[in-house]
This record gives C-alpha cells, sequence and structure tokens, in this order.
C-alpha cells in the first residue's frame, strides 16, 4: 500500500526535443566527471588534465584545427552508422570499412597510372565502392542467414587491419622507405588539398558536411528512408507492407560502408599521403563513431555537431597523451564512459517528475 | 618430426589456447541464457588480464593474481548489469561501452606495467605416471596448468548446474520467458544479475590465465580480440556448455594450425585467420535445421518490467 | 458455506469471495477485470484499500508472496518457458527442502498424482512448444495444483478452447470446486457465467457493478449491468447480394514456422458481396491462412486465384497492389509501427504510389491531408496526425489499420480476429465497417475465434480443424453445437461446394 508522496514519477510516451539535448549535456557533464575522478584517483589533477583538453582542443588555432580535422572521419562515419542504425543494423565495422576505403584509395593513387585529373575522383569513388562491400558481407549474412551483425562486422574489422599489415609489410611495401612498413608516397595528384597551415583536407570536409544533408533528406523525405525506418522500427510492420528487408539491410549497409570508406580516402589522400599501419589510419574513428551517431540520435545532421564534440575529445586526448604522458587508449575510457551515462540517462529521459499531492 | 608427435603438440598446446576462449564462453553462456547479451567480454578479459598481473607481480602469486582478475571481471561486469537490467539500457550499445571502458581503463593504468617480468607464473605441471600414458598422456598430462583442468571441471558443473537443478531451471525460464518466471516467484532481474556476473568473474578469470600463465606478461590490448570470438562461440555452443567446450577447442585447434602454415603463408594474414574462421563457423551453423530448434534464448536482450507484455 | 477467504477492496471495489465457489467476474475488455486479479497476485499494488484473507488483512507485495499465501494465477497468456519440460515448468521456482537439487521421481510421482486425480493428462517429459493449446493450460492448472493453491484465479481460460474443451474444463473446475478450492474466473462470455459460475460480479469501467448469486440472475440482466445499457444481440444485416466469384482457393498447403504442415488441402471460395467466416480454435491453420492469402508465406502446392488470375506465392505488395486488404491480428506488432505518427502509418502501405510520393520524395502535404480525411471519416481518435501511433488506445489503433487497408477499395478483405480485445463501441464499428464494405461488393474472409461474432457477421461459416476445412456451412442454418463438433475435428459430410 503505497503512501500518498509528494512528487510522483511518470511516463512520458514522447520525449521532447529540449529534454534530449539536456539530458544528453547532462550525461556527457557526468561520464567527464567520473573520468576526472578516475584521474584523480591515479594521481593526476583533474582540473589541469581537463584545462590541457580544452586549450589543446579549442584554446588555440592550431588545436581547433586539429579538432576539425579529427571530427571528419567522425562525421562521416558517424552520418553513415545513423543510416544502419535507423535500420537496426548494427554496424560495428566502420573501422574496417575505413581501413578498406583507404586500401583501395592507396591501390589506386599507386598503381592505377589513371591520368592526374580523374586520380583523386577515382580515389573516392574506389574508397567507396571497398567500404560498401565490406559492409555489404555482413549485410547480405546477416539478411539472408540471419548471421549477428555485430559479430561479423567486428570480425571484419580485424580482417581489414591484418589486410592493411600485410599489404604494408608485403606486397605494397614501398621500395623508396628504407624497409619502413609503408607504401610509396601518394604521387600529389593524389593529395588531397588542405586549408594553408591545417591538416584540414577540405573537399572531405565538405563532402562530410554534404552527405549529411544528403542522408537527412534520405531518411526524413524519401520512399527509401520511409521504408529504412519502417524496417529499423518494426520489421515485421515491413514484411507486412511489402517491404523488402534484404533490399534494405543492402541499401543501409552500401550507404554505411561507403561513407565509412569515403573517411578512410580522406585519411590517406590528406593527412598521411601513404598507405601505413592500420592504427596510425584510424585511432579508433570507426568506434567512436557508434557513439557520434548514438549521442545524434540517429538523426543525420546533428552528427553534424557531434562529431565536433568527438574531434574536440580526440584532439584533447592526444594533448593529454603528449603532456601527461598517457596511452592512447586514454580516449577509449572517455568514450566508454560517455557512452554509459548516454545509455544510462536515456531511461532517465522516459520519465517526468511532477510534484503534487494527487493520488491516483 | 613425426606425425606422433606433432598431433600431440598440436593437440597439448589446443587445449592451452582453449582454455581461456572455453572460460569465457561458458561465463556469457550463463549470461545470455538469462537473457542478457553481455558484448563486453573482450573489454572484461583485459581487466582481468590487468589486475591478474598486477596482483601476481606485487604479491608474487600467481594464483591470487588469477583470483583478482575473476573479482575485477565480476565487478567490471556489474556496469552491464546496472546498465542494462535495472537501467534497462540497449544491451548492443551497454556492452560495448563496456568493452571500451575496459580497453581504455586497463590501457591508463598498465601504462606502467608492459616488458616487466613476472616473478612467478602458474606452473605447468605433469602427472607422474599419467603422462605415460601413450598419446593421450603427453597431451592430457604433461605441461598443462591446473586452470585447464579446472575449466574442464566447471564444464561439467556447469552443465549439470543449467540442466539438473533447480538454479538451472529457473535461469533457462528467466531467459525463455521471464514473465513466466517472476509469475512464480523468482526474481528475474536476481537471476539476470547473478548470471551477468558468473560471465564477468570466468571473462576476468580467462584474461588473468592469458596473463599469468599462459604468456606471463601485460601489453596493452592483449586479448587481442579474443572477446569477441567468445561472443561467436557462444552462439556455436547453441548456449549450451559441452558444445562450447568442442567448439572452444576446436577454434583453439584451428588458430594453432594456422600457426603451422607460417612457412608458406605470412604472418599477418595468419592472423586474420581466427576472425575469418569465426565467421565460416557462424555461416556454416546457420544452415542446419538444427539452429532453428535450438535457438538463442527466446528474451535474449529484452528487458523485463512486470506488467508489460 | 464458510465466510470467507478472500474480501478485495481498490478502487472503490469491494468484492467478496466464499470458499469453494466459483465466482465469475464479469465484465468488459478494459474494464478492469485484470488489473484487479493482478493486485489479488502481486503484480500491482494497491494505492489504497486493503485484501483480507480468511478474515485477515494481508499485504501481497509480489507474486511470491500471492503463492505463499496459495494464491494461484493462470494468465490468458500462459507463462510457461517453452523450451523446457513440463515438469521443469512445473517445478519451477518451487522449494522442495533440496536447495538446488531435483527429486524428480518424488516429482513425478506427485504430478502424476494430481493429473490422475482430476484427469488432467500431459506428458511430463514432452516439451511445452510440443503440447497443444488446451494440454499447456492444463499444465498451467497442474502447477497451481502442485504449489497447493487453495484460490485459483483464471483469466479468460476459454478464449483458446475448443467448445469441447470447455465442457472438460468446467468439469475440472467442478471437481476442483468439490475439493475445497476457490476459483475466480474472470471472462466476458455472459454463457460461461449462466454455465460455470455460483456468484458473479460484474465490473464496468474500473467499478463494481453488482455482484449476484448466478441462479438469481440471467443472460440480459448481466448484459445490462456490464455494458450500462441495453445490447443490441443482432446487427442489422441486408441479405447477402453474392457477386462474382473473387477468391478461389485450390487444394492450398502450406507449412508453420516450425515447418509442420500448417495447411493441408485446403479450397474454398469467396464471393463479391458475402462474408465468409473461418471458424476454429486457435492454431489450426487460420494464420498461416491468413498469411498465404496475403503473400507472407509460401505455399508449397496449391493455387489462390483472385479474381482469375493466378496470385500464388506473388509478394506482399503485388497482392496489395491486387486489392487484396489485410486486417492482421497482431493489429500493433504487425499492423503498425508504433514509434512513426498516425500519418505515416495510414500511408504504410500506399507510400509510394501517387499522390504520396514525387518520384522518389515523399508527399508529406498529401499525406497529411489523407490523415485528415481518414481521421474524420473512422473517428480516429489521436492528438494530432503527426503524433506517434503508440499513443493511440486498441480500439483507434484498429480504426487506422481499417482506414489504411480499406483505404483503396479492396476487392478482398482478409480480416483476422478484427475486434479481438476492442471495446463494445469500437467492436460495433469495426463490425459495421465490415458489412459496409460487403454491401460495396468485397468480398470477405473473416478469421475469427469468437463464435458469436461469426454467427452473427456471416453469410456463410468455414471450420477449420489441424489445418483442413472440416466443412463450410450457410450461416442461417448453422448451430453453434455442430459448428463446436467440427471444431474439435468431427467432419461433416456433404455440405462442401
Amino acid at each position: 500500500m503505497k503512501k500518498p508522496s509528494l512528487f510522483r514519477v511518470e511516463r512520458r510516451p514522447v520525449v521532447p526535443g529540449h529534454v534530449v539535448v539536456l539530458v544528453s549535456i547532462l550525461a556527457i557533464f557526468a561520464a567527464l566527471v567520473a573520468a576526472g575522478i578516475f584521474f584523480e584517483a591515479y594521481g593526476i589533477s583533474a582540473i589541469r588534465a581537463y584545462q590541457l583538453i580544452a586549450k589543446g582542443a579549442l584554446g588555440s588555432k592550431l588545436g581547433l584545427a586539429e579538432t576539425v580535422r579529427r571530427a571528419i572521419p567522425l562525421l562521416l562515419c558517424g552520418v553513415g552508422l545513423t543510416i544502419a542504425f535507423r535500420a537496426l543494423f548494427w554496424n560495428i565495422g566502420a573501422e574496417g570499412q575505413l581501413l578498406l576505403g583507404a586500401v583501395a584509395a592507396a591501390g589506386v593513387a599507386l598503381f592505377s597510372g589513371l591520368p592526374d585529373v580523374l586520380l583523386l575522383p577515382a580515389m573516392f569513388i574506389a574508397g567507396f565502392l571497398a567500404g560498401a562491400l565490406w559492409g555489404l558481407i555482413p549485410a547480405v549474412l546477416k539478411a539472408r542467414l540471419g548471421i549477428n551483425d555485430v559479430i561479423t562486422t567486428l570480425m571484419m574489422n580485424y580482417i581489414a587491419i591484418y589486410l592493411v599489415e600485410w599489404l604494408i609489410h608485403g606486397p605494397w611495401r614501398g621500395p623508396s622507405m628504407r624497409g619502413f612498413a609503408y607504401t610509396d608516397k601518394f604521387p600529389s595528384a593524389a593529395i588531397l588539398p588542405t586549408i594553408s597551415w591545417t591538416r584540414i583536407h577540405w573537399p572531405t570536409l565538405l563532402l562530410g558536411l554534404v552527405v549529411a544533408v544528403l542522408a537527412y533528406v534520405l531518411i526524413a523525405r524519401t520512399r527509401a528512408g520511409f521504408e529504412i525506418r519502417v524496417v529499423g522500427e518494426n520489421p515485421e510492420a515491413a514484411r507486412f507492407a511489402g517491404i523488402s528487408a534484404f533490399k534494405t539491410t543492402l541499401l543501409v549497409m552500401i550507404i554505411s560502408g561507403g561513407l565509412a570508406g569515403l573517411a578512410g580516402v580522406g585519411e590517406v589522400a590528406g593527412i598521411h599521403r601513404m598507405l601505413l599501419g592500420p592504427t596510425r589510419i584510424s585511432m579508433g574513428y570507426g568506434y567512436t563513431a557508434i557513439i557520434v551517431a548514438w549521442l545524434a540520435r540517429r538523426n543525420p545532421l546533428a552528427v553534424i555537431v557531434t562529431s565536433l564534440l568527438f574531434g574536440i575529445i580526440m584532439s584533447g586526448g592526444d594533448v593529454i597523451r603528449v603532456s601527461l604522458g598517457l596511452p592512447f587508449q586514454v580516449i577509449n575510457l572517455f568514450n566508454g564512459l560517455i557512452l554509459f551515462f548516454l545509455i544510462g540517462s536515456e531511461l532517465l529521459m522516459h520519465y517526468r517528475i511532477s510534484f503534487s499531492f494527487r493520488r491516483q | 618430426m613425426g606425425w606422433e608427435t606433432w598431433f600431440i603438440v598440436t593437440l597439448s598446446r589446443t587445449l592451452a589456447y582453449g582454455t581461456p576462449l572455453l572460460l569465457a564462453t561458458l561465463g556469457e553462456i550463463y549470461t545470455e541464457r538469462s537473457g542478457v547479451l553481455n558484448l563486453g567480454v573482450e573489454g572484461m578479459m583485459i581487466m582481468g588480464a590487468y589486475a591478474a598481473f598486477s596482483t601476481a607481480y606485487t604479491t608474487g602469486s600467481p594464483w591470487l593474481g588469477i583470483v583478482a582478475g575473476a573479482l575485477v571481471g565480476g565487478a567490471f561486469s556489474l556496469i552491464h548489469a546496472f546498465a542494462s537490467i535495472t537501467l534497462k539500457a540497449n544491451q548492443v550499445i551497454s556492452g560495448l561501452s563496456l568493452t571500451m571502458l575496459g580497453l581504455g581503463l586497463s590501457g591508463v593504468l598498465g601504462r606502467g606495467w608492459e616488458g616487466r617480468p613476472l616473478p612467478a607464473s602458474i606452473p605447468e605441471i605433469t602427472a607422474p605416471g599419467l603422462s605415460k600414458i601413450p598419446f593421450l598422456g603427453p597431451i592430457l598430462f604433461e605441461g598443462q596448468n591446473l586452470i585447464v583442468y579446472f575449466s574442464i571441471l566447471l564444464v561439467v558443473v556447469m552443465w549439470y548446474i543449467l540442466y539438473r537443478t533447480r538454479i538451472g531451471i529457473a535461469v533457462r525460464a528467466v531467459g525463455e520467458n521471464p514473465a513466466a518466471a517472476d509469475s512464480l516467484g523468482i526474481s528475474v532481474n536476481k537471476v539476470r544479475y547473478l548470471c551477468t556476473i558468473v560471465g564477468g568473474i570466468l571473462a576476468g578469470m580467462a584474461g588473468g590465465y592469458l596473463s599469468v600463465a599462459y604468456r606471463p606478461a601485460w601489453t596493452e590490448g592483449m586479448t587481442g580480440g579474443m572477446g569477441w570470438i567468445v561472443i561467436a562461440l557462444t552462439i556455436f555452443a547453441f548456449w549450451n556448455p559441452a558444445i562450447g567446450m568442442l567448439g572452444a577447442y576446436l577454434f583453439a585447434a584451428l588458430y594453432h594450425l594456422s600457426f603451422r602454415l607460417q612457412p608458406w603463408v605470412s604472418p599477418e594474414l595468419l592472423k586474420a585467420m581466427p576472425y575469418a574462421f569465426a565467421i565460416i563457423v557462424l555461416i556454416a551453423i546457420s544452415r542446419g535445421t538444427l539452429h532453428k530448434k535450438m535457438g538463442a534464448p527466446a528474451a535474449l536482450t529484452l528487458p523485463y518490467s512486470r506488467g508489460e507484455e | 458455506m464458510k465466510r470467507f477467504p478472500g474480501v478485495v477492496a481498490s478502487d472503490g471495489v469491494n468484492l467478496g469471495v466464499r470458499q469453494g465457489e466459483i465466482h465469475c467476474l464479469l465484465g468488459e475488455n478494459g474494464a478492469g477485470k485484470t488489473t484487479l486479479m493482478r493486485i489479488l497476485y502481486g503484480f500491482y499494488q494497491p494505492d489504497s484499500g486493503e485484501i483480507l484473507l480468511s478474515g485477515k488483512p494481508v499485504k501481497i507485495s509480489s507474486p511470491s508472496v500471492a503463492l505463499a499465501h496459495r494464491i494461484g494465477m493462470i494468465h490468458q497468456h500462459f507463462r510457461l518457458a517453452s523450451t523446457l519440460s513440463v515438469e521443469e515448468n512445473v517445478i519451477l521456482g518451487v522449494d522442495e527442502g533440496m536447495g538446488p537439487f531435483l527429486r524428480l521421481g518424488k516429482t513425478r510421482k506427485r504430478i502424476a498424482a494430481i493429473t490422475e486425480e482430476y484427469g488432467l493428462s500431459v506428458d511430463p517429459k514432452a516439451k511445452v512448444w510440443q503440447l497443444s493449446v488446451g494440454q499447456q493450460q492444463r499444465v498451467e492448472i497442474i502447477k497451481a495444483l502442485y504449489r497447493e493453491a487453495d484460490i485459483l484465479i483464471m483469466d479468460e481460460p476459454t478464449s483458446v478452447l475448443t467448445p469441447q474443451e470447455v465442457d472438460q474444463l468446467f468439469t475440472t473446475l467442478r471437481i476442483l470446486v468439490d475439493d475445497g478450492l476457490t476459483i475466480i474466473f474472470i471472462t466476458h462470455k455472459l454463457d460461461e457465467v449462466m454455465q460455470v459460475s455460483d456468484r458473479v460480479t460484474v465490473l464496468r469501467q474500473g467499478k463494481l457493478v453488482a455482484t449476484l448469486p448466478t441462479s438469481q440472475t440471467d443472460k440480459p440482466s448481466l448484459a445490462r449491468l456490464m455494458v450500462g445499457r441495453e445490447v443490441v444481440f443482432r446487427l442489422e444485416k441486408n441479405p447477402p447480394q453474392q457477386g462474382e466469384k473473387l477468391l478461389e482457393v485450390d487444394r492450398l498447403h502450406t507449412l508453420s514456422d516450425r515447418g509442420l504442415p500448417a495447411l493441408r488441402d485446403v479450397s474454398f471460395e469467396v464471393y463479391g458481396g458475402e462474408i465468409l467466416s473461418v471458424a476454429g480454435v486457435s492454431g489450426n491453420g487460420q494464420t498461416e491462412l491468413a498469411e498465404v492469402l496475403t503473400g507472407l508465406r509460401k505455399a508449397t502446392s496449391g493455387r489462390i486465384l483472385l479474381g482469375g488470375k493466378d496470385i500464388t506465392n506473388r509478394s506482399a505488395r503485388e497482392i496489395t497492389d491486387d486489392g487484396v486488404a489485410h486486417v492482421p491480428a497482431e493489429r500493433i506488432k504487425m499492423g503498425t509501427v508504433s514509434n512513426m505518427s498516425v500519418r505515416e502509418n495510414l500511408i504504410l502501405k500506399d507510400y509510394r504510389h501517387p499522390p504520396f510520393c514525387r518520384g522518389i520524395f515523399l508527399n508529406y502535404k498529401k499525406a497529411e491531408a489523407n490523415a485528415q480525411r481518414a481521421m474524420a471519416e473512422y473517428q480516429i481518435a489521436a492528438p494530432s496526425d503527426s503524433s506517434a501511433a503508440k499513443l493511440l488506445s486498441g480500439g483507434n489503433i484498429q480504426r487506422m489499420v481499417l482506414a489504411r487497408e480499406l483505404s483503396g477499395k479492396p476487392r478482398l478483405i482478409v480480416a483476422v480476429h478484427p475486434t479481438y480485445g476492442l471495446d463494445v463501441g469500437a467492436t460495433e464499428q469495426v463490425r459495421q465497417v465490415l458489412l459496409r464494405q460487403r454491401e460495396r461488393g468485397a468480398a470477405i474472409l473473416l478469421i475469427s475465434e469468437d463464435l458469436e461474432e461469426v454467427m452473427e457477421l456471416s453469410d456463410r461459416i468455414l471450420v477449420m480443424f489441424s489445418g483442413r476445412v472440416m466443412g463450410i456451412l450457410d450461416a442461417e442454418e448453422a448451430e453453434t453445437g455442430e459448428i463446436g463438433l467440427m471444431m474439435a475435428g468431427g467432419r461433416r459430410e456433404g455440405v462442401r461446394r
């Protein structure tokens, strides 16, 4: 027998937009506090760590530029993931799809012999196709055989990693690299322009922004987007309405994998200018993009904001890595904590506390 | 090397490498049987590995290390349990964050521990007499450690509990139809918490085995995706501990064999093989009719609230 | 009779139940019967009021407390773990003083004793998914008896049974009551109240209307109490205007999800302007029939002709485009996308046809206009056309599904349990809508487990058992008893056409 209480917790069926934003901000804040407590316990001043992050990622032109540069692959991968997640396809494989894009771009840049004008467009096309192909394999396995998408996309990441390792140690190792495990440098026609002294390869950034808008239009305004949402929200209803889950799954993974592939092209053509070790091409962009997409509540436009946020964390992570001597895994610590607080807060969003003396 | 020696070495290594896979798979089987999918195995294993190594290094006792690994794995799984059972958060995302958190935390904490030698690791033992049994002797009773035997014993015990005791009935019922269990006075959340913790303890122990027994050392990210293979093995096992043992050893054998191909195939490609195997194995079992009858627990990944049907 | 076990007071409801009686709790869907019983079983907590057992107040905070007070509950949807065996389900959660270990020998003896005493035969080693629905219900009863329940609450126990199985159940219940058990029997069917109960309590909109000895009341007065007004037992129905043959099903076979034969040699025809009902106990192939006809399941052999055109094993989309509407049994799980708007749900099938799309784009203006029209025409009560479908009540969801399915003036309508779980108002509206479609000349295949509905609406009645057509009767001449026999597998000779 419940006592009448001063306040009541009610479930709200629809969560208003501003509540989502507010709760998300609170969740990120809570995660940063938790990480801070960890730093303190570990003997590092949390305040100093965050000062370094803020200064490093936002406080200088160089820092800002690095933040944007980190945000580019997160934007492309994140937009793709929002689409896959809309169809409830758990693409955890953006990392591998990104690497495949990088491999394809390197292949075209080094070995295609295409005329200079065609080289960069061909690299982007090849990168998209390679990423899409890497994404299609798990898509077909899930849609045809019902094989768990989380596991296959993850396994494909590891296969991609070792594929890159093999290429740079073996067949593609650059003769001019004096025994290092890199390919040769790309010809200059295969290198993306950057904004003056920064490492912001602006064509990829522009591409990312355009893609975010297009993805939004796709989801919200088109027939295909309607089908994607129905398949993701209720596969039974999709079957009932005659929507092919198979085609839809393939479509979202072509887009999702392809966009991750484009991110890979941007990294090798814009930053590294050659194919090199997989952990140097991608510092876990594909995994971080999962949080980027989730935080954006699967809205491609919101990814523009969330990718920047994680750009800050990544470039800030770089800074404290160097100045506090922490391993690069520190970024995973932030990522894990933010993701936890994010999903933990989701339940919170669905409830409203109202103060009243009413009894039911 | 004669064929017999070749087989003996292969099978003996299979047993050694299959043990961490087996331990973590047994745990994940229980977790999933209760309806909770924990994709954080990788994170729990790496935390277990770190905890075991640092404890063994500090105390000098590898056994304390294993215990610490198990405890830390269990504690770590509580995060997932809380998020997915109490907060009813998305289990896929929660598990992923557990893995990220584990990799991140162990990476930062383990910074100073890399490259240090362990004063003592779990000893390999050779059973006098038994090891003289032709063929089987050298495989089973020579150069293995106690954890290997413990994991085999655990298969029997966990199989028995799952299928032949009241506890097992409750676990299976909770994973299959939580409303049914609830209406008979079984606390769905309690069972799920316990099973998730069991999964964490065993994953932590598996990680500890890696860092203080299998190859006594600590390296960042040393589990290298083994946790994901455990998830695949759980499906392969049809959520049955006995088949899980078969799967873990089969996998370990394939893994070991891939190294035997070193002279012919480049090491980078060989490292990719376990992951390719996992996909191939999943494809292979997805085809049979068996898969339909012995599918996943019906309530897997579904949070339970009383009164919602 | 002793004054006894339970007095429930909740939300103004005072319910007194005597030991050793069958007490019916009568009310429409949504009248609060199930909520009341769930409070008694510890699933929900009352905000105020108390429960008295044998005169003593008790606090039932959870199902295990209810069990400790020897209260057993049999839910409408069985609470059985289907991959577990019967005996595992029976002993689930019972403490037999052996810690975690089982005493299967003893368990089996006890189960055998119970099954013998009450005639509840079932194989204890069988897995639950292998059992028929009637057998599963027996497992539920055995479960309660194994826990030595004194009070048995049964929520709509007959909804899944054949008339014969219902009789058998009632016999069992009588034996139980004679043994001293108390049974609270929740139902909305008047016949059952009259047939089985000692006393009856009528609930309406969460309030107790009356408690009466069954012998001192009759169906019409109970119906009045239940609905709050005079009930019309007969719908206005014009004589059939049989049109052309629209659907012809010829020796159809298909498999169930488990790969077992679900339809065997099914043949029938439906004409424009008629309602052909498919009667049968659930699980005898009706769902599969609806799915095969609408392209959601493959036929293994046989033919389906729509207006003379072969549509066998065409895709759901092609069949929809050919003018077949489907009102699915699972109106929420299959018929709607809960998180999408009413507007979008209303174009779930038509989104890829003009005017709702232009090229690859959707035309939301047209979708909105369409939603406004449909909401007015079908009286769909929703906050707005852009609110999520999950905010709608059951009745309004069904109105929305009907509005969508009937918008294209379909030639054939396959309606599965269209009024299941709806309140009286919505039920009446759905039936009227179906009759209007019949007037319009559509062919209607109505699949329903509600015999009353079948008798009221149909022109002809097809009875299915175990995936076979047991016979097709003219609704004017059909009798419930005969249909019941056919539902249990008795074939009627000479009526097949």
